[in-house]
């Protein structure tokens, strides 16, 4: 069995959650009390996990950290369609790494500012909030080109990837930080979608789609 | 107001040997926790150690496992929650949490059970379990709290030792403007009642420090797994908080739609005004008349 070291208000560990709830597939979880407990310093979770930092799995004896590192695990080993993570398109695989790299990019500057106003850690919140609200402008952009297209996804798949999973917990949680969504409507439909998929989940903070359009 | 207690962290997280800043109402605050326990708090004024300058020194107190001053003088202790004392109970300090909306609503929020189904989905509540029955109100004699009593309510998951759903009773008590304090019936024992607090710490106008404690009989589940029961259900309020407009309580009686002032809200609202409450509200008299 799966076993995830969670912390139920993280986003990261939600991008993990998320994944295994499209895919159907059980799970144990270990909660690690992050705050107000920050169990994730302890000697016992460093020796889990030496950078201290949620989420990380086990599956068997393969222990895996870094929440875009398990998407990508999970999907290529689990998913058997095949969606969430195609191998077999090396342009698609460019594409799909870099927004991994770009999720992992919100967790600098959207999630950061969510643990300044909600849980009172000591980041500077206001550089936090401006590098949030300019990786938006770029998201928000891209997202527009996208359905100028056709296209419903942040990749150039006609099924949602691992890259969505990846970018949608903290951009769905910035308001918690103070990063307003007002001014990014492509990001705002985009939401939107990604709620919509069939076993999508929420956490504290994320709430489900509204009744259909 | 300022002549109350306010809580200012959990006695448990303040790191020792440190200086902490927070705020209280709007003015930035210190406090520190010394080798042997010694709390301090302390206004700032460009001092950074603690108990340097005596002039700026506020009265602080530990209670319920949270850290407690005031920059008034009090005419007493903290309310009671005579609960806290018993020996066999679960004390936990399950957290502080910033939101950005005014004490009074989120106090307000927590009177209400209205939300749960809809907000605290599977846990609190669960359509088509909505309805909010009848049930009392009332101020005390000497006008210092709130009591609402026969609250029932189904709930799928009322505790952390809830194996089943149940028809839960609630108790809520607002003893002090920025807190409230409610009981439930629990489900270990049907003579005895669980005990959960919120204790806001009106940061500004419009931002406070949710504080949450609870006292509950809970012998099977770590603290941190109540306290991560607590921070779940605070963090899907957290949206629907912030959410709200305006972001101080407004206290004209007709301000807002029947549906959310509920019957505990109005008394909480006029019992605002009676006290005189002008930190975090919109008196009535400063709201425009809409026609
Ligand atoms: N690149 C990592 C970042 C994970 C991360 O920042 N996790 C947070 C919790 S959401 C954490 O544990 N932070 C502790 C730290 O960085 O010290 C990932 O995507 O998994
Ligand atoms: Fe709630």
């Amino acid at each position: 069995m799966i076993r995830l070291f969670d912390f139920d208000l993280s986003g990261n560990c939600y991008k993990v959650r998320l994944l295994l709830a499209f895919l159907g597939l059980e799970y144990e979880k270990t909660n690690i009390d992050y705050y107000p407990g920050r169990q994730h310093r302890t000697d016992a979770f460093l020796r889990i996990n030496p950078l201290g930092q949620l989420p990380v799995i086990e599956d068997g004896d393969y222990r895996l950290r870094d929440a875009q590192a398990i998407l990508v695990y999970l999907a290529h080993k689990y998913d058997h369609g095949g969606n969430w993570y195609p191998t077999d398109n090396p342009d698609l695989i460019g594409e799909i790494s870099q927004w991994l790299a770009f999720a992992d990019q919100l967790t600098t500057t959207a999630s950061a500012a969510r643990l300044e106003s909600a849980m009172f850690f000591e980041l500077d919140g206001d550089a936090a909030r401006a590098g949030a609200h300019k990786l938006f402008r770029i998201l928000d952009a891209h997202l527009w080109f996208r359905e100028d297209a056709g296209a419903d996804w942040i990749c150039s798949a006609d099924e949602p990837t691992i890259a969505d999973i990846a970018c949608f917990p903290y951009v769905a949680l910035s308001e918690e930080g103070g990063v307003s969504r007002e001014d990014y409507p492509a990001i705002r439909r985009w939401l939107d979608r990604v709620k919509r998929i069939p076993g999508f989940c929420v956490m504290p903070g994320v709430f489900p789609a509204g009744p259909a359009v | 107001m300022a002549n109350q207690w306010y809580p200012l962290a959990s006695v448990e997280e303040t790191a020792v040997g440190r200086v902490h800043r927070t705020r209280l109402f709007g003015e930035p605050i210190a406090y520190a926790k010394d080798t042997a326990g010694t709390l301090t708090a302390w206004r700032c004024t460009g001092s950074q150690q603690p108990g340097s300058d005596p002039s700026t020194a506020l009265p602080v107190i530990a209670r319920y496992g949270y850290i407690w001053a005031t920059i008034g003088t009090p005419d007493g202790d903290i309310f009671p929650i005579p609960e806290y004392g018993e020996a066999d109970r679960r004390n936990v300090a399950a957290g502080t949490i910033g939101v950005q909306v005014s004490a009074q609503r989120a106090v307000e929020n927590f009177l209400d059970m209205g939300h749960f189904p809809f907000v605290h989905t599977g846990i609190l509540g669960q359509e088509p379990h909505t309805e909010v029955k009848e049930y009392n109100v009332a101020v005390s004699q000497d006008g210092r709290e709130i009591l609402a009593t026969e609250c029932l309510f189904y709930q799928p998951m009322a505790s952390t030792v809830s194996t089943s759903g149940a028809d839960v009773e609630y108790t809520y008590r607002v003893p002090h403007p920025t807190c409230s304090v409610l009981y439930k019936s629990s489900p270990l024992d049907e003579k005895r009642l669980d005990v959960i607090a919120i204790f806001c710490q009106p940061t500004g106008h419009e931002t406070l420090r949710g504080h949450m404690m609870l006292s509950i009989l809970d012998d099977v589940n770590t603290d941190d797994f109540i306290r991560n029961f607590q921070l779940h259900i605070f963090g899907q309020d957290k949206p629907i908080l912030e959410n709200q407009f305006p972001k101080r309580l407004p206290l004209e009686p007709r301000a807002e739609t029947p549906i959310r002032a509920d019957k505990t809200s109005i008394v909480y609202r006029r019992w605002l005004s009676q006290h005189g409450v002008t930190y975090g509200v919109i008196p009535a008299s400063e709201q425009v008349n809409t026609p």
